[in-house]
């Protein structure tokens, strides 16, 4: 029973597999290899007869898994996601989490749970990764919108920064907008006045 | 606050638009219903989404139902089909390399006569072909095996149909990978845009009237809520009337187009709204009628004939009980949801939920290759009152 599985993770990112693999490590011997390419993945994956296949949920490349899990007698294996449904915790947890596994030859669930719940964990994090890099970008945007539009009232009507950004947050409470909203408005109609 | 709010998913393809038309052009708010629409990646990530519960509805292909039902692929539970989203609008295409021998072989390329079509393919093949769709389950895999099937080339003897993410099919066409595909648009028109292949045939020139794509709804929330569904189905099917008028092509394009939705050129999408394709890079564009219907022809009529073929096709193929396969299918194409809820708003109403598939209109022989109606290619029907 303790003889190690064969993991396939499929990941474009090379980093982020290997943060993936090293948490797969941390649960256990088993033998893990990564595809970061998307051409012929389905052979790509059939030759390394893997018992076990990770892919993000959100991956276009999960349908031609879909087709995999079926290639062998479609009827005597209910494999694709996730063994079956008697641990719809886990699979909630692992759907929310956007983690996605095949289940390439019957295994049981309980081996394949510490490695989902390491795999879950590391998409959680790669998760707040990303909306916290999209906050920031979106707040970087933001701030230049509003120095634009500072810097047009500042020449337009010869007043200060602080001035400037008076003025553009007193528009927005009086309308209700949101500052950079009021900052974008103008810069787009002064681009049009030009 | 517009009423309630329910996830309802979808797959950036042009026949997505009911979903998108309904809840921008406020069809939906009409209902008190606010539709979020969530985007998806791929048609399992879809197909778990609704199974879970993520989203209340979907988009889906018209075969995934049915094999849901056979239980085949995934371990979700049963997905009714409440009504059809669309019926056409998906396209053959081959590589540059196959277009250039078929030509030279005299092929016309007409994008019309299909026999003649699959005959010029299967002589020019170079060995095994291997063609692309973007589901296992799908009226893409469908059309071809029944096509090609027709012709005498039957899978898996020279023929492997393949899964292939759509926005990787033109490169999987420009690398070898495969040699043909049939998907939807925008995807074909991408790979002619970008060199890798030609347009062979639509696939309402193999079959021309078949159910795409339906709106997809966990059985047992379409029991449990028949208030919403009701409201969620009418949003959608006048979403549907309005997109058949010509008039209002650009306009949904233009709505299409958008980054949230598919972030495509808004050309392109009329193009496939109004079925004129650029079918090669020399710049022959055709005009395919019946191309795409969300509407004309009671297009979203779930019709229990329709499930039936595609329950007979499933259970041929592997090889399962052809009956149960049928009886199976049959429930999970809901007409009488359609019935209920679509006829008291003027939803034209057949006399029977069957009918013969393939028999509407009598062939005109030899003229008019393109087939209006309900039509396949070979002239045979399907009647779903006959053991095969």
């Amino acid at each position: 029973m303790t003889q190690t599985l064969s993991i396939v993770v499929v990941e474009k990112d090379r980093d982020r597999a290997m943060l993936i693999v090293d948490s797969l490590r941390e649960a256990g011997d088993h033998e893990i290899f990564v595809i970061t390419e998307e051409t012929s993945l389905a052979r790509r994956i059939a030759e390394r007869r893997p018992d076990l296949v990770l892919i993000d949920i959100a991956s276009p490349s999960r349908d031609v898994l879909e087709e995999l899990a079926l290639a062998s007698g479609p009827m005597e294996r209910p494999v694709a996601m996730f063994v079956d449904r008697s641990d719809e915790g886990l699979t909630q947890a692992a759907i929310e989490a956007g983690v996605s596994a095949y289940v390439v030859d019957g295994l049981r669930a309980d081996r394949i749970k510490p490695i989902l719940d390491a795999a879950i964990a590391r998409f959680h994090l790669f998760h707040r990764m990303r909306s916290e890099l999209a906050a920031t970008k979106a707040a970087l945007e933001e701030r230049k919108v509003i120095d634009r539009a500072k810097g047009l009232l500042m020449r337009a009507r010869g007043i200060d920064e602080d001035a400037a950004y008076a003025l553009l947050r007193k528009t927005a409470m009086d309308q209700g907008r949101k500052i950079s909203d009021v900052a974008l408005a103008l810069v787009t109609a002064m681009a049009l006045l030009k | 606050m517009n009423g309630r709010a329910l996830s309802v998913g979808f797959v950036p393809l042009v026949d997505a638009a009911p979903l998108i038309v309904a809840q921008e052009l406020g069809f939906a708010e009409e209902e008190r219903l606010t539709l979020d629409l969530q985007r998806a990646a791929s048609w399992s990530m879809l197909r778990d989404m609704l199974s879970f519960g993520q989203v209340a509805a979907a988009q889906m292909l018209a075969p995934v139902p049915v094999a849901v039902a056979l239980g085949l692929g995934g371990t979700a539970g049963r997905i009714d089909a409440l009504q059809v989203l669309s019926v056409n609008g998906t396209v053959v295409g081959v590589s540059a390399a196959l277009a250039q021998r078929m030509r030279e072989a005299g092929h016309p390329f007409d994008f019309t006569d299909a026999a003649a079509a699959g005959r010029a393919l299967i002589a020019v093949r170079g060995g095994e072909l291997r063609i692309g769709v973007p589901f296992p389950f799908s009226m893409h895999a469908e059309l071809l095996y029944y096509w090609l099937g027709a012709l005498g080339f039957q899978a898996p003897q020279g023929l492997s149909v393949r899964t292939i993410p759509p926005p990787r099919m033109a490169e999987a066409l420009a690398t070898g990978e495969i040699d043909a595909f049939c998907v939807g648009e925008p995807w074909g028109s991408i790979a002619v845009e970008t060199g890798a292949g030609e347009l062979l045939l639509p696939g309402a020139a193999i079959w021309s009237f078949a159910p795409e794509k339906v709106l997809a709804a966990r059985h047992d929330w379409a029991e449990s809520e028949p208030e919403t569904v009701g409201r969620l189905m009418r949003a959608v099917w006048r979403a549907g009337r309005w997109l058949a008028n010509p008039a209002n092509r650009m306009t949904a394009s233009e709505i299409l187009a958008r980054p949230g939705y598919l972030d495509v050129s808004a050309e392109v999408l009329e193009r496939a709204l109004g079925g004129d394709l650029v079918i090669s890079a020399t710049g022959a564009e055709v005009h395919v009628p019946q191309f795409l219907e969300f509407h004309a022809g009671l297009a979203a009529f779930p019709w229990r004939s329709q499930a039936a073929w595609i329950g007979t096709r499933l259970s041929a193929r592997l090889g399962l009980d052809r009956g149960p396969a049928v009886a199976a299918a049959r429930a999970v194409f809901r007409s009488d949801l359609y019935r209920r809820n679509l006829g008291p708003i003027g939803g034209e109403l057949p006399p029977s939920s069957d009918r013969i598939e393939g028999g509407t209109v009598a062939p005109a022989t030899g003229a008019a290759p393109i087939l209006p109606g309900n039509r396949f290619f070979d002239g045979r029907i399907f009647d779903p009152d006959l053991r095969e």
